[in-house]
């Protein structure tokens, strides 16, 4: 099944009041619902586009803002299966791998809004299909990769009770 | 040894040396929680499987950005953290308290030396006390609430010197929204800010929660003043916890080195939609404005109240202006309404509600009208923050919030001068 890419008209900077507005994280606690509103006060509609196991693709300091969980939590809900930006803001880049939501940093200008893309994480690369063009991509730091194979943080620290396999 | 007051700090609570770039496992001094943030920091405190708190005096929740409670939604989130609050032993603090990023400091929970999170990206805010003060998710604070203890990579340090003395009707918030005009969104990314210099050091300790509170607009992980003889004796007054000076090492590394200079500086406001569009207040001057917003984590203390009142004393808001002042504590409520402010507010046309972040946040107490602007000494201006994405936020000082409400338009604060002497 393919995959493809949406963009924003927005390009940067981002915010995580864009992703989810305050008017629904403060009220809506079921994920599948606040999936519905994401990026509503940028474009309406946007959730509609989202296919299970499609990208999200952005410029710099994407997430930047408020602190809110909600945003990974309704972008991993949504169907997502990872965001491709050149940069992240550093609270959402914690909670996205904290709630086991994929981010990859790799450089996004060759990537158009609905190009077919192909994530190959063990080659730290990803295909644009549509184009012909393979984007390397910077590999997931240890931490984040060991969050995101346990499935979030949650489920790392009830199994390794502590995080003193990351100190040196 | 070369370090910055962020590589020190993270190494005394971690107990070895950390430079910048290394991953350390620190202690937490204190942790806490909001009303947007709590739910779900109690479901992955209970996912985790833990039967107590790491310990009952580090922690607290506050209700504050939706308080009391809009809609049954929130009702039930508020609902969920009182239950928690009891069945644990642990503070809560409920409507009508104060805005967390006042409380907390104001309880005296957080001292200069200490390690804070915050499942609040404005917990940068008690940077002004010489702590290391940061936002972090839900279930990273409830890791800290189960450990007392979560991972930090020690960042990179931006010195910033702010020279010069602050013209009249100019204040920290111009001083803040100026650096970050010029930094931009993402300038201070991941990295720590050192504030030095004799601006900073000639502000009082409100002023210098105003510019801690904005360096996360910048992007940065802390924003740190030294805790001199001001922030001691605001210490004391507040808290029972012994504070622990740090002072950055005379060859301390620093990734990049800013001065400025502030004596010539005007009235700063952030233009919709971004924190970084920045402009001095005679591009922006004569704006149709409908709502001003008085307040927040930002500018709600006394000192901020104390500005707006000087200017509002004997005048009337213009016809049509909606203004909302919100004292950011309850006890800097009382203290005003002693003082005689809220009978200027009054007088003046306003409406002052409960303490608590009132409209900033867009779920309640001043949702903006299709079209409508609005000018606030909030900390965020993006695209629907104050309830309606079809609204427009300018940000600035409450002296200009103050001038902008009399004159129904953005004006400049400077023409009152003689009343802010």
């Amino acid at each position: 099944m393919a995959n493809f890419a949406h963009r924003l008209k927005v390009e940067n900077d981002i915010n995580t009041d864009y992703v989810i507005s305050g008017r629904y994280k403060f009220n809506i606690q079921d994920p599948q619902e606040l999936a519905k509103h994401i990026f509503e006060d940028l474009e309406p509609d946007f959730a509609k586009k989202i296919k299970p196991g499609d990208f999200l693709v952005a410029g710099d300091n994407f997430g930047c803002g408020s602190s809110r969980e909600q945003a990974p939590v309704a972008l991993k809900a949504s169907g997502l299966r990872a965001v491709l930006a050149r940069s992240y803001a550093r609270i959402f880049y914690r909670n996205a791998f904290n709630v086991g939501f994929c981010l990859i940093e790799c450089d996004t200008k060759f990537i158009d809004d609905m190009d077919e893309l192909e994530l190959d994480l063990s080659a730290n690369m990803v295909r644009n299909v549509t184009k012909c063009v393979n984007i390397n991509i910077k590999p997931l730091p240890y931490i984040m990769r060991r969050f995101l194979e346990a499935g979030g943080v949650i489920e790392y620290f009830k199994q390794k009770k502590g995080f003193e396999e990351f100190s040196a | 040894m070369r370090h910055t007051i962020a590589e020190k700090i993270l190494s005394e609570h971690s107990g070895r040396r950390a430079s910048a770039g290394d991953i350390v496992i620190a202690n937490v001094d204190f942790c806490f929680g909001q009303d947007g943030t709590s739910g779900i920091i109690i479901d992955s405190f209970r996912k985790l499987g833990i039967d107590h708190v790491f310990s009952k005096d580090k922690f607290c929740m506050v209700i504050d950005h939706s308080a009391p409670s809009p809609n049954m939604g929130v009702s039930a989130i508020h609902d969920k953290m009182r239950r928690f609050s009891r069945e644990y032993g642990v503070r809560i603090f409920d409507i009508g308290c104060g805005v967390c990023h006042q409380l907390v400091p104001e309880t005296g929970f957080v001292t200069a030396g200490d390690l804070v999170l915050g499942a609040d990206s404005h917990t940068c805010t008690y940077g002004a006390l010489g702590c290391l003060a940061t936002g972090a998710g839900s279930t990273d604070i409830a890791v800290a609430l189960a450990s007392g203890k979560n991972w930090f990579k020690v960042p990179e340090t931006i010195k910033m010197t702010i020279n010069g003395k602050l013209p009249r009707g100019v204040y920290s918030k111009d001083v803040i929204l100026n650096i970050i005009g010029d930094v931009g969104a993402e300038g201070a990314n991941y990295k720590a800010v050192e504030f030095y210099g004799e601006a900073i050091d000639a502000m009082s300790v409100d002023a210098r929660f105003t510019m801690a509170n904005m360096a996360v607009e910048m992007g940065a992980k802390f924003g740190i003043m030294e805790a001199d003889k001001k922030t001691i004796a605001w210490l004391k007054k507040h808290s029972p916890r012994e504070p622990k000076k740090y002072e950055a090492d005379g060859d301390a590394r620093y990734i990049e080195i800013r001065e400025y200079e502030m004596s010539g500086l005007s009235p700063q406001v952030a233009r919709p939609h971004t924190v970084d569009n920045v402009c001095g207040v005679e591009e922006v001057e004569g704006t149709r404005i409908d709502e001003v917003y008085i307040g927040t984590c930002t500018n709600g203390r006394m000192e901020d109240l104390e500005i707006a009142a000087k200017i509002l004393k004997g005048n009337r808001v213009a016809k049509g202006m909606k203004l909302v002042i919100t004292p950011a504590s309850r006890d800097i409520y009382l203290q005003a309404l002693k003082a005689g402010m809220i009978d200027v507010f009054l007088d003046a046309g306003a409406i002052v509600n409960n303490p608590g972040c009132g409209p900033c946040v867009g779920t309640h107490q001043g949702v903006l009208a299709d079209g409508e602007n609005a000018f606030s000494t909030a900390n965020r201006n993006f695209k629907g923050r104050m309830g309606n994405p079809n609204g427009n936020i300018y940000l600035g000082s409450p002296a200009t919030a103050a001038a902008t409400a009399i004159a129904g338009k953005i004006a400049d604060p400077r023409e009152y001068g003689r009343k802010l002497a």
